[in-house]
């Protein structure tokens, strides 16, 4: 693989972890405030 | 056709952008919207967050079907123009990659909507995802002409689930909506797929104008149109509606019928530019969008019609 190829790789990676990061945090908060309104009415 | 011949495989991993495109974003967006729609026009009232959640599995839920329809379709999207550059055939994504992806998100969207809202909702979402990914992509699609038909019910139920998400049962209303869009998707795709045919042909896909020919194609567009039209009615008929609605209804319907009138009549000639047909598909999806908006502001404006 020749540098540039692991360039690229370590950026498609980079980018699919930072998603899914963002949709997991998303989820969390959401699940939390489903919790709250599930529990309060 | 089949889910057992290998694509080529890039060296580098997919980009999340093509995990995005797996879901098939445009048809999501008509998804959350019809789904949206429904959950509005339902009767009762939703707490904020949980209309979010139950939108967002009917997303999610979409997506998932979609990637599961593009891992199963892999091979026959390589062969049509439109859809070659997608992350599967364009060799951008293992497979499996995309049948995993595609299973989770369609249980994680099941399990979400049964805890968060209902489990009957739930239940219409996991037969919805399994009548798209299993019934049309794997069973229908490549064996009968009628396939846009039959597809026509995957794309029919995100208002019946939006509503159930609201009420937790199913009445004549939301079965109404479901059928609206039932009766919308043949004409719509099919004047789609007259200007569009030769693809599909290459593809080895009995689309009606491939198979019946462009002729009975014509006729059955004008006859679902005419059907559309009593269907679209229906909901203020029985009173589940106010005006604002019947009245939207009736114009919207009246135009579909009359652009189907032309495509109908017609015969494409050598190098023809089928005008009338992409006119006809360019108002099918403005239809869909003013019928339902027109649902939701009728329901907003003059409340609540007969509980049907």
């Amino acid at each position: 693989m020749t540098p540039e190829e692991q360039e690229a790789l370590k950026r498609a990676r980079r980018g699919r972890n930072i998603a899914l990061a963002l949709v997991l945090a998303a989820f969390v908060v959401l699940f939390y405030a489903i919790a709250w309104v599930r529990i309060a009415g | 056709m089949t889910a057992t011949v290998e694509t080529p495989v890039s060296a580098l991993p997919s980009e999340w952008r093509d995990y995005f495109a797996l879901t098939k974003p445009r048809v999501m967006s008509l998804v959350v919207f019809t789904g949206l729609c429904g959950l509005l026009a339902a009767p009762g009232h939703i707490n904020p967050v949980l209309g979010f959640t139950a939108v967002l599995c009917i997303a999610l839920g979409a997506g998932g079907a979609g990637a599961l329809n593009q891992w199963w379709e892999a091979d026959l999207d390589a062969r049509m123009k439109r859809t070659a550059k997608r992350p599967l055939p364009g060799g951008r994504m293992d497979r499996s990659n995309a049948r995993d992806f595609g299973i989770a998100l369609s249980v994680a969207s099941v399990l979400l909507m049964g805890l968060a809202l209902n489990w009957l909702s739930a239940i219409i979402l996991a037969v919805s995802i399994l009548y798209y990914a299993v019934i049309y992509t794997i069973w229908l699609k490549p064996r009968t002409p009628q396939n846009i038909v039959i597809g026509g019910g995957a794309g029919a139920f995100p208002p019946l689930i939006g509503w159930v998400a609201v009420t937790g049962h199913v009445t004549l209303m939301p079965v109404l909506l479901f059928a609206i869009i039932f009766m919308w998707t043949p004409p719509h795709f099919w004047a789609l797929a007259l200007f569009v045919k030769s693809d599909y042909a290459k593809a080895g896909i009995p689309m009606l104008p491939v198979v019946a020919g462009e002729k009975a194609t014509r006729r059955q567009i004008f006859a679902y149109a005419l059907i559309l039209f009593a269907v679209s009615l229906a909901p203020w008929w029985i009173g589940g509606v106010g005006a604002i609605y019947g009245v939207s209804a009736l114009v919207l319907s009246a135009v579909f019928v009359a652009l189907c009138v032309p495509v109908a009549l017609r015969r494409a000639e050598e190098g023809d530019k089928m005008k009338p047909e992409k006119r006809l598909f360019g108002y099918s999806v403005l239809y869909l969008f003013a019928l339902f908006t027109a649902l939701v502001a009728d329901r907003l404006i003059l409340g609540q019609g007969l509980a049907v």
